[in-house]
């Protein structure tokens, strides 16, 4: 790891393909910024993605990467840190992939708290399908597939990671580059599971969950006299569901990774160039 | 007196007939005894039909037969659902004392044996022990030296305490004693032991064992019958050797994580059954696009859906074969016997890494649950050979780098295989998707690339095809008529088939194929036969029908794969220059 490292050094010279003024650019360079911040580099860092406008991501950034297929970049990321755990791993999704067809994924994800962080561009619609409802959609938020609006309520992901054990939750709003990158560089030195739900807006098919909205709406954390280590401060601003908050709203101080606790240490790549040295004790145990 | 002994235990699940198997399976074993194991059992935890059989002989023994000598029946259906195997002379061992067994109707011309197997347990110091009573029966019947169970109720139950294994050599022998003093009768069995030291596993555990051998130490997967010992058996092991199994939520993340580890560099391996197969199939394609070295176990049972998930079938090989969207390069690889299990394991590794591809170890419920023996030296480890092909060190990287300084990945080599560097390699950095990319792994919808890269991964199994050695194992007669061709755990029944037909005067080939693609091409020997058959568990004949593919000449094909619909002239030409080069070669069998 060179000390040197700035963050364009993770840009790659593809140039997104993103709507001019989406909001995965602001995410995108928030996550570059706190990698480099924390003393990564491209060859140390592992990004995975799923599908969708999210998923794009692996390109325009260089590093080690994998785009994978949807709702499938969290057990890949989990598969590369326990292969090796001095990767730093980054697993980037969107609503759609993180939280409908990865839905499961996340959950238990959360529950086996691998050291690796998750960021979730949020843009409340899928995007890259051109503009159907998502699992962060509003209940009455009209789409080419739901002209009433999906008619269920959202789906809460803050409190999907909360019930499920989450050791880190935060909250962040792409445009606030900031306090976005910033957020990141907490989760990236959570021991363990760090999540960020990143407001990420669509400029394009969501003209309700716009920059405007989460300008006027969000409320940073960092002015009220929250504490993040209080879970169940946590749980009552997570269960309000009226307000939007930045900044991490929980983490728990003794989370240890479930690596660590497994005594996952090396990396597996290295492997002798036939059977493990005493491997007939193998087979002796058959006899 | 027969020169093979089939004994057998059956009643309903949980009644211990699979420890009790295994011990007595265990004890043959190192009483220098072949031993080859079935089982018999419903899909459920508590109750139903089950039964645990164990074929035993000096020499190998590769398959079960139709016949029973000696049967433990702990419930009186046991006895109805072996008649078909019972004979004159068969020894039926069973409790006339339980409430459920005093009417037991012993058929004509066998040997009943009531032993109070649950009364004698209890002197021996509990009731739980009446299996190893009929054990210590099953040994006096089979003039089987008692001694012999000793060390195997030890592996068994020695984490218990010296007290229950000493009740344990107590209930053997009780169950001796009773038949020693109440039947004077000469039975007609004798099993005569050697000096050999054997060991005793099955077709899962030879996987697991094979994987750890080749550097896997990554294993991630999801319960499912009958893949689950793969699982058991690395649980813990993988471990010694700096690896980890992962239980995965479902299969999907079962193969992703594989994936993952696998692009960090680890050798790793999923295995499943057809259910969980199908799952993991979306991410088929995403191995076999982004290049990435994984081994994926298939133990099949029977289908379709959910089928009969405690029974044997061959019914996935066409999944194998073709499963997967769009076009995924894949070898198939099949083992043919318990120890076949461990050696293909270790191909399979070294074709993955050598390929970088996703390669497919399909293997049967027949010989996820045969325990069969084998000298230790079958599974020599000073054999096996860890091939991880091209992965690039930090002072080569620069010849894969393009003149931007950039890795190339996917860059598109004459064999077809490209250079890999394990994440943490400095200057190596690199992405790769699952989109169509060029030779940096950036998606690309370039037409050229694109036919490059479809040309470059078909490229990597034609090479294969080319530097591999692509072979089958024989058995026969080699100049007979008769070809038969089999894949899968139909190797041994079909070997000793082949002795039944001997002496009913029909002379067989026999052809067992390990490699399903790629695979030997047999056109010559098919060619030489009369009659060929293909055996294999499924009701279409799935590897009949790519055999029979692979001796058809008819067919020319015309191709397009750069991602745009065949047009009207181009198509014209293209099949006049087919019917050029068909003519110039039907001239050529003319000329012959």
């Amino acid at each position: 790891m060179s000390s040197d490292v700035r963050f364009t050094d993770f840009k790659s010279d593809k140039q997104p393909t993103w709507c001019p003024g989406c909001g995965d650019f602001g995410t995108m360079n928030g996550m570059m910024k706190a990698l480099a911040e924390t003393g990564n580099d491209p060859d140390n860092t592992f990004v995975v993605a799923g599908i969708g406008c999210s998923g794009k991501i692996g390109t325009y950034m260089h590093s080690y990467a994998l785009h994978g297929v949807h709702g499938r970049a969290l057990p890949v990321g989990i598969g590369v840190k326990l292969a090796n755990p001095d990767l730093e791993v980054m697993v980037a999704g969107g609503d759609g992939d993180g939280y409908s067809i990865g839905a499961g994924h996340f959950v238990h994800a959360v529950r086996r708290n691998v050291d690796m962080t998750y960021v979730v561009m949020d843009n409340r619609i899928y995007g890259l399908t051109k503009g159907q409802a998502s699992p962060t959609s509003r209940q009455d938020f009209e789409t080419s597939t739901t002209p009433e609006g999906p008619q269920m309520p959202p789906v809460n992901p803050l409190a999907l990671a909360l019930a499920s054990g989450a050791t880190f939750i935060a909250q962040s709003f792409s445009s606030d580059s900031q306090r976005h990158a910033q957020i990141i560089q907490e989760a990236i030195e959570h021991d363990g599971f760090g999540f960020v739900n990143t407001y990420s807006p669509c400029v394009t098919f969501n003209d309700v969950d716009t920059y405007d909205y989460f300008r006027d709406s969000i409320v940073d954390l960092d002015e009220e006299d929250h504490d993040p280590t209080d879970r169940e401060a946590a749980k009552e601003k997570i269960l309000e569901g009226d307000k939007e908050y930045m900044g991490v709203i929980y983490q728990d101080d003794d989370s240890v990774p479930w690596e660590k606790r497994e005594g996952i240490e090396g990396d597996m790549s290295d492997i002798p160039d036939g059977a493990p040295e005493g491997a007939m004790d193998l087979v002796r145990e058959f006899y | 007196m027969p020169e093979d002994l089939n004994w057998a235990i059956g009643g309903e699940a949980g009644d211990g007939i699979d420890s009790t198997g295994k011990i007595f399976a265990q004890a043959l074993s190192r009483a220098g005894r072949h031993v080859f194991t079935s089982k018999d059992f419903a899909s459920r935890i508590r109750g139903g039909y089950t039964a645990y059989k164990v074929r035993t002989s000096v020499d190998r023994v590769e398959s079960v037969v139709d016949r029973l000598d000696i049967l433990i029946a702990l419930t009186e259906r046991t006895i109805d659902e072996n008649m078909d195997e019972l004979h004159e002379g068969s020894v039926i061992i069973y409790d006339g004392e339980r409430s459920t067994m005093e009417d037991v109707e012993v058929p004509e011309g066998m040997i009943g044996l009531s032993v109070p197997l649950q009364r004698l347990a209890e002197d021996a110091g509990g009731a739980i022990m009446a299996n190893v009573v009929a054990l210590g029966a099953a040994c006096e019947v089979a003039n089987f030296p008692i001694e012999n169970l000793d060390e195997s109720l030890e592996k068994r139950f020695g984490d218990k305490g010296e007290a229950i294994v000493e009740n344990n050599k107590e209930a053997a022998r009780l169950g001796q004693q009773h038949v020693q003093e109440e039947y004077d009768h000469d039975f007609d069995y004798d099993i005569e032991t050697t000096d050999n030291d054997y060991v005793l596993l099955n077709g899962d555990e030879a996987i697991g064992m094979g994987a750890i051998a080749a550097g896997c130490r990554f294993y991630s997967g999801y319960p499912i019958t009958p893949a689950t010992d793969v699982m058991e058996y690395m649980t813990g092991r993988v471990e010694q050797y700096g690896g980890k199994v992962v239980q995965a939520e479902d299969e999907l993340s079962a193969i992703n994580m594989a994936l993952g580890a696998a692009r960090a560099g680890a050798r790793a391996m999923t295995a499943t059954s057809g259910p969980g197969i199908d799952l993991m199939t979306e991410t088929f394609g995403l191995v076999a696009t982004t290049e990435t070295p994984l081994v994926i176990c298939d133990v099949q049972r029977s289908g379709p859906s959910t089928g009969m998930p405690t029974k044997q079938e061959q019914g996935d090989l066409n999944m194998a074969l073709y499963g997967g969207h769009g076009e995924v390069p894949r070898f198939v690889v099949a083992p043919t016997s318990v120890s076949e299990c461990f050696w293909k394991t270790v191909e399979a590794f070294n074709y993955a890494e050598k390929y970088q591809t996703p390669v497919f170890l399909v293997s049967d419920l027949a010989l996820a649950v045969t325990e069969q023996t084998f000298p230790p030296e079958e599974f020599d480890m000073d054999e096996v050979e860890i091939e991880r092909g091209k992965v690039v060190e930090e002072d080569e990287i620069d010849s894969w780098q393009n003149e931007k300084g950039q890795f190339q990945p996917h860059f598109p080599t004459a064999d077809g295989v490209s250079p890999r560097t394990f994440p943490g390699t400095t200057d190596g950095a690199h992405m790769t998707t699952g989109l169509e990319h060029d030779e940096l792994g950036r998606r690309t919808e370039e037409e050229e690339v694109r036919i490059e890269q479809v040309e470059k991964r078909t490229q990597k199994v034609q090479t294969a095809k080319e530097e591999e050695d692509w072979d089958y194992r024989e058995f026969g007669d080699p100049d007979a008529d008769t070809l038969v061709i089999s894949w899968g755990s139909n190797e041994g029944a079909m070997r000793e088939a082949l002795g039944f037909l001997e002496e009913r005067g029909t002379d067989v080939r026999f052809i067992s194929v390990p490699y399903i693609f790629p695979r030997p091409d047999l056109s010559e020997e098919i060619e030489a036969a009369d009659d060929v058959i293909v055996v294999e568990c499924n009701a279409t004949g799935q590897f009949a029908d790519v055999i029979e593919h692979d001796v058809l000449e008819r067919v020319q094909r015309v191709n397009k794969y750069n991602g745009v619909r065949f047009k009207a002239d181009e198509l014209a030409t293209e099949i006049e220059n087919t019917l050029a080069g068909a003519d110039a070669s039907s001239q050529e069998v003319e000329a012959e």
